[in-house]
């Protein structure tokens, strides 16, 4: 971050990046819907090298009763990673970075779901990293609005959501994680794609408001892209391959 | 559009243009939004998305099967397989004259048991009360329940009732079905038993496919025959 020299090269004179990506190419994606047989709704995503599992529990009662609010349903979601999804061991107690992300995938996902019609509910997202490398609160977001909507929670709309970033003075997509470490801004966008709208969008480094306007279009572009994949995973799961 | 049913997702539009919006699609601008899974059908001046998951949400009038969780001395809780527990009174069961100190309520329904009720009234502010003091209704005493998903019940019934009537006609069954997903099977015979719960089992899983009926009346005359 803030243009730490590195060693490696990010992004060559033929605009190819470090690990042979083109600048508005995004990494492999595969989204699976369902797979838990225990929870509501489930999903799995593979985003490059990030390996995420997502399970949806609800609408379910709310404990603590407190919690619960007689005009709405509340969402609860938790990002968890796993001891072994990062080169060192990481503590599985909750981190303050982990709290956070929490909050903003809560915070993403809100305006999408419908929890008006169920007051008194909460519904539990629980997003488990198994893998983790660079992108994962994208990734997690993304995975995490399949399993709502395989778990049948009434949605507005999909969040799709994706990274742009500036990497040698350049604007990419999909931002991993070398380029993360390495890059000069980190820009993740969550996207309603049929609404429109942006839920999500946050930003690490330092862009010039042109550079930043391309940053979000960048990032729209690339969510419409992951939205494609959300679909074709739900499509499968319930309606088999291609008809439709 | 170029036909009437289509598979959906959320944020898929399903139509637009003037029409009235029913179940679980939502109008932004002129564009109709579904928001669930599911098949879309468009009507001559509404649009409706039928959901092929989801949980159960009480509706006034429907009939379930629940499952006695718990009573205080004056009203027994139901798991009715929703989000919210059903409350069945006791007044329901012991009449007007219900005195709290006088009766007890699990000489009637311990815990456990299950019950044919109606959903007699609910909105968002209250637990859905349910009923059990009509014909057909009240504790079941014998049969199998199976659970299925609630989104598929409707397939299970099937176009007028025929297909849960072609399941009991050739298995000499008595299926119970709650909209809430839960089903009770009971018949005299035990390979008539296990042919129902089979029936309804595939009707569960192959709910999506289109000549559901003829793969479920094939599997029934089969195994008859052999």
């Amino acid at each position: 971050m803030g243009g730490r020299d590195a060693t490696m090269v990010l992004l060559d004179e033929n605009g190819i990046r470090c690990d042979g990506r083109k600048v508005d190419e995004p990494r492999r994606i595969m989204i699976k819907a369902g797979g838990l047989k225990n929870a509501d709704g489930s999903a799995y995503i593979e985003f490059g090298d990030n390996k995420i599992l997502v399970g949806v529990f609800g609408p379910r009662d709310v404990h603590p009763k407190h919690m619960s609010n007689t005009d709405t349903g509340i969402l609860r979601v938790r990002y968890h990673m796993e001891p072994f999804s990062v080169g060192e061991r990481k503590n599985p107690a909750p981190s303050r970075r982990e709290i956070e992300i929490s909050k903003v995938i809560k915070e993403a996902l809100e305006p999408a779901v419908m929890l008006d019609k169920f007051p008194r509910t909460a519904v539990d997202v629980f997003i488990e990293v198994l893998q983790a490398d660079g992108g994962t609160r994208c990734a997690a977001l993304t995975a995490a609005s399949v399993a709502l909507a395989d778990a049948g929670i009434p949605m507005r709309d999909m969040v799709a959501a994706i990274a742009a970033g500036k990497v040698a003075d350049t604007v990419i997509l999909d931002v991993n994680n070398e380029e993360d470490q390495a890059g000069q801004a980190d820009m993740p966008i969550g996207y309603m794609p049929s609404l429109e709208k942006i839920t999500l969008l946050q930003l690490d480094g330092v862009l010039t408001p042109e550079e930043y306007k391309k940053c979000v279009q960048v990032g729209v572009d690339g969510c419409k892209i992951v939205y494609e994949l959300q679909k074709k995973a739900l499509q499968e799961k319930y309606f088999g391959n291609g008809d439709n | 559009m170029d036909n009437k049913r289509k598979y959906v997702i959320p944020g898929d539009v399903v139509t637009t243009g003037p029409f009235r919006p029913e179940q679980n699609v939502i109008l932004e601008g002129n564009k109709i939004i579904s928001t669930t899974i599911g098949i879309s059908e468009i009507y001559d001046d509404s649009v409706k998305v039928i959901p092929l998951t989801g949980k159960y949400i009480p509706k006034i009038n429907d009939l379930v099967i629940g499952k006695v969780i718990s009573h205080t001395s004056l009203s027994w809780e139901l798991d009715i397989n929703s989000c919210y527990v059903g409350f069945l009174p006791a007044q329901d069961v012991f009449g007007r004259d219900f005195s709290a100190h006088a009766d007890e309520l699990a000489t009637k329904l311990k815990s456990g048991d299950l019950v044919a009720a109606r959903i007699a009234n609910f909105d968002r502010t209250r637990d859905p009360l349910v009923t059990i003091s009509d014909r057909d209704l009240g504790k079941i005493d014998s049969g199998d329940l199976i659970k299925i998903s609630p989104s598929k019940v409707p397939r299970l019934i099937g176009k007028r009732g025929t297909m849960i009537q072609m399941i009991e006609m050739a298995t000499d069954a008595a299926i119970t079905i709650g909209q809430n997903g839960w089903v009770v099977v009971s018949c005299e015979s035990p390979e008539g038993l296990l042919k129902a719960k089979k029936a309804i089992e595939m009707v569960n899983e192959k709910a999506h496919v289109a000549n559901l009926t003829d793969q479920v009346k094939e599997m029934l005359e089969s195994k008859g025959e052999s």
